[in-house]
């Protein structure tokens, strides 16, 4: 394309405007409001959520106090009896059982958001981190238990890292936009699953040659359960690690030359350009850290409980997107994060099958009302942020133009 | 054209902004049929007065009179539908359609509630040719080159019923082909009746195309002359005036080693096309060099390929001897180069960080401020706390974000942070762009400071005035090109005429 137009940007102020970024703007956010903002717009989406449930002739608050007992967070309330307590603790399992890789691909998205970068692609790198978890952990059965997991983590890790970093080297090298590849390379991720897992596929279960699904990870290499019956799905050890990942996030961010030099990147790459800062090296950088923590997460959720992939499980996972509406809600921040994967966590968990009271509200309504919740929350944080998204997006396709040093304003 | 009737008439306007005058009681006349152009210096009030007629401002004092009738233009809307069309340099095209569609946009013609694509491809096509205005209808405006980009304007302007046209600026963008292709459009224009005004800092064009010249200054009107009898001298001293000089106290200099070499510097711009030609100086240590000229004829391309930001096509650039023809910014740097960019808030500072970043930018890797890939946001702060008290920045502290401090304590942190690193050469493009007087003065000691501590300086800047008072030598930049090397003493018109192309042919270039 030539040299494209567009709508004449306001004249200068003498100096210049100062450029906007995603960033910018998200920090702008966290100036403004603090941490009222998300929490205005989870309620929000709470409220519109209550409407919807009235809608359908069923009382709101009951339903949201059954989804509340649903995710087994009134486990904290002291006042509970002995048996609500047993069964709020196995409903408090699950849902940190979920909120952990949530923490995990939400930090996918928000440490690419904070370099100036969209990773859609926190599916894609969870998925082939998954591939390699289950491939790795259900092979080399004589390992010792500790370094196979390890070997297991490292392996999902840098699979995941190595599907983010492709995105990101096609924006250094081609300026490709990671929004487009990482779009794509999730499908390529999906598909290449069915392929292996499925019918005669190279990695199908050695056993039942008519089901779609891995081999199961070995013994040795799950993670041990440190809260409830491994037998029935307990609370991994892997909570931790994405706790602890939450930390390494922030010290990576705001403690390292490596973090200075994304934050200055995501804030201004003009200005960071002209510091001698290679704007494409993170960008690749950047993007394979973001596929390293989606790629984890796939692992703790191999290792953790699930033991196989599934084919027909692979295109209907979300955990590598809903790490996109954690990040948002959660500012891009590591304790933000934390929160609003729990909440997330909470909410699957809460309106699943087999925690919702189906007298209060039916369940597989229920599935859909966390659908409308999350897609509220995800459209009121991020409309804006979106807009200021495109905006720069349009911009950056037009190539080679540069907002002219142009004369100040003629005052 | 002298027996011509009126067409428009500006009487008294007066434009404030705030304190700032932008117009002061300005005449302007414009005549059915006639070019008239509108000359200036950055900043003299050209863009506002055509803003106040296009409606987008609205005079302090003053009225607009079309065809002897007093009218009001509160908006771009009514300025159209009098008949007044502006075509403003930087185009306002949907480039994904047509140019048939952009054309009639606001206006299509339909038939029920679809576009009646043939009668607008026809109506644009019978608007081209009786004006030479040379335009595929169906062709996608993305396509086109700025150029053509530019008939379309015109067109569409045209289109609405423009009987007075307003050009801003519209040679900034072109080519020098294209800008002969625009005036032959113009003088078609002109034949048919329409009244053009052409708004130009270029003397050569002024003097090409239109039947008279107003000249602003400062916002206010010098005066209105004819071209014919006009010369670029003439018309370079109504235009740069004969203003007493900020002088700045400075010693006379004694220049030491060839520290920035630059030979034979060929350099394109975002549309590869040349911006720079055959550039070649020197800038010794305790040296300030300015290089002077009209805004976009290749300061930016230049200082991009001196700093690492854009690679040049051929020549050379030497740094204290060492070859750094394109290395890319940081080696530029580590060599001695430091940069006050041309514009702080896009180049020169990241204004989310606080200052104690933005100080750090050039040395957060060096070991007085990180360990082992770690930071010590301690030494960031406390390496802050002295530089903004060394270079009395005002308004913040080391957790200050940069974008809350006003525009001259940000240029000193910029500054502070290029002086930090003890570079060799400094670059300082428009150091004082957007500063008031104070924030100048402070800038302008402090380039004839570190001159005098032996750095190299080339200063490049848009004031002419800045560059006389600060610079040991000048060097003024045309298309690209070095035109001529005046000492700061030269008079002004001298420096009009080079600036504007004018001295090409009796300076060597």
């Amino acid at each position: 394309m030539s040299d494209p137009v567009g709508p004449a940007p306001t004249p200068e102020a003498p100096g210049g405007q100062a450029p906007v970024t995603v960033a910018g703007r998200l920090s702008g956010y966290l100036r403004g409001g603090g941490v009222i903002t998300p929490l205005l717009t989870a309620l929000l989406a709470f409220l519109v959520g209550g409407l919807v449930v009235l809608l359908t002739g069923k009382d709101p608050i009951a339903t949201y106090k059954a989804i509340f007992d649903g995710t087994g967070l009134n486990w904290f309330f002291p006042w509970i009896s002995e048996d609500d307590r047993i069964i709020a603790g196995l409903n408090l399992q699950q849902t940190l059982i979920l909120t952990t890789p949530l923490m995990l691909t939400g930090l996918a998205v928000a440490f690419a958001f904070r370099c100036g970068l969209f990773n859609i692609g926190g599916q894609g790198q969870y998925l082939v981190g998954a591939y390699m978890a289950v491939w790795v952990g259900s092979s080399f059965a004589s390992m010792p238990a500790v370094a196979h997991i390890l070997l297991c983590m490292f392996a999902a890790c840098a699979a995941g890292a190595l599907w983010g970093a492709i995105a990101g080297l096609l924006k250094a090298t081609t300026g490709a936009n990671e929004v487009i590849t990482t779009i794509m390379l999730n499908w390529i991720a999906i598909w290449t699953g069915a392929w292996l897992f499925g019918l005669g596929g190279p990695l199908q279960n050695d056993t039942q040659a008519s089901v779609p699904v891995s081999n199961d990870v070995v013994a040795g290499a799950k993670l041990p359960v440190f809260w409830g019956d491994p037998e029935l799905q307990g609370l991994h050890i892997g909570l931790f690690v994405a706790l602890a990942m939450l930390v390494v996030f922030w010290v990576l961010l705001n403690r390292t030359v490596t973090g200075y030099e994304v934050r200055a990147v995501g804030f201004n790459p003009e200005a960071s350009r002209a510091a001698g800062i290679s704007v494409g090296r993170n960008y690749m950088l950047v993007m394979a850290v973001c596929g390293l923590f989606a790629g984890l997460a796939a692992s703790l959720d191999v290792l953790g409980w699930q033991f196989r992939v599934a084919t027909n499980d692979i295109p209907i996972n979300n955990i590598g997107f809903l790490g996109i509406a954690v990040a948002l809600l959660g500012r891009n921040t590591a304790i933000g994060t934390m929160f609003s994967a729990l909440l997330f966590g909470g909410l699957l968990t809460g309106t699943s099958v087999r925690n919702l009271d189906p007298e209060v509200f039916a369940p597989e309504l229920a599935t859909a009302l966390t659908y409308i919740i999350q897609g509220l929350i995800v459209l009121l944080v991020s409309a804006d942020i979106l807009v200021v998204y495109l905006w720069r997006l349009r911009r950056r396709i037009s190539p080679g133009r540069r907002p002219p040093p142009g004369e100040p304003v003629e005052a | 054209m002298p027996g011509a009737p009126v067409a428009l008439e500006l009487r008294g306007i007066t434009k404030r902004f705030g304190s700032l005058v932008a117009n002061q009681a300005i005449d302007f006349e414009l005549k059915r049929g006639e070019i008239h152009a509108l000359l200036g210096e950055n900043g003299a009030g050209k863009s506002t007065l055509m803003n106040v007629l296009y409606g987008l401002h609205q005079p302090d004092e003053g009225e607009i009179l079309l065809d002897g009738e007093p009218v009001r233009i509160d908006s771009a809307r009514k300025a159209i539908g009098l008949g007044i069309g502006m075509v403003h340099q930087h185009f306002m095209l949907v480039p994904v359609m047509t140019v048939a569609e952009n054309l009639v946009l606001g206006s299509e013609p339909h038939q029920g509630p679809l576009l009646d694509y043939k009668t607008a491809a026809r109506r644009t096509r019978e608007l081209s040719e009786r004006f030479g205005l040379a335009v595929d209808p169906d062709a996608l405006v993305e396509d086109l080159g700025v150029g053509a980009q530019q008939r379309v304007e015109i067109l569409r302007a045209l289109f609405r019923g423009a009987k007075v046209l307003v050009l801003d600026e519209p040679t900034a963008v072109l080519t020098a082909q294209e800008a002969q292709d625009l005036f032959d459009v113009l003088r078609a224009l002109k034949a048919d009746g329409t009244s053009v005004v052409f708004i130009s800092h270029k003397l050569n064009e002024v003097l090409d195309v239109s039947d008279r010249v107003t000249v602003l200054r400062r916002g206010e009107k010098v005066d209105t002359v004819q071209t014919e009898g006009s010369t670029e001298r003439s018309l370079a001293r109504l235009m740069v005036g004969r203003d007493v000089l900020l002088r700045v106290d400075k010693p006379t200099h004694d220049p030491g080693d060839v520290m920035l070499e630059v030979h034979d510097l060929e350099v394109a711009d975002d549309r590869g096309l040349p911006a720079v030609r055959g550039v070649s100086f020197d800038v010794r240590a305790r040296e300030i060099v300015g290089v002077a000229g009209v805004d976009a004829n290749g300061q930016s391309e230049l200082i991009e390929a001196i700093t690492g930001l854009r690679r040049p096509e051929s020549g050379s650039i030497r740094v204290d001897g060492h070859d750094l023809t394109g290395a890319g910014p940081r080696a530029i740097q580590d060599a001695g180069v430091g940069h006050i960019a041309e514009d702080r808030h896009r180049r020169g500072l990241v204004l989310e960080f606080n200052l104690a970043e933005n100080l750090s930018l050039r040395s957060y890797r060096g070991r007085a401020l990180s360990r082992l890939g770690f930071l010590s946001p301690k030494r960031m702060a406390d390496r802050a706390r002295g530089l903004l008290r060394d270079y009395d920045v005002r308004g913040g502290e080391g957790e200050t974000r940069a974008a809350s401090l006003s525009g001259g304590n940000q240029q000193k942190v910029v500054i502070a942070r290029e002086l930090s690193a003890d570079p060799k050469v400094l670059i300082a493009a428009q150091p004082t762009r957007g500063l008031d007087v104070g924030a100048i003065e402070f800038v302008h000691r402090r380039l004839v400071e570190e001159r005098d501590e032996g750095r190299a300086i080339l200063l490049v800047s848009l004031e002419l005035e800045e560059i006389r008072s600060l610079s040991d030598r000048v060097l003024v930049i045309y298309e690209g090109a070095i035109v001529a090397e005046l000492p700061p003493s030269a008079s002004e018109e001298d420096f009009g005429v080079a600036m504007t192309g004018g001295g090409r042919a009796e300076v060597p270039a």
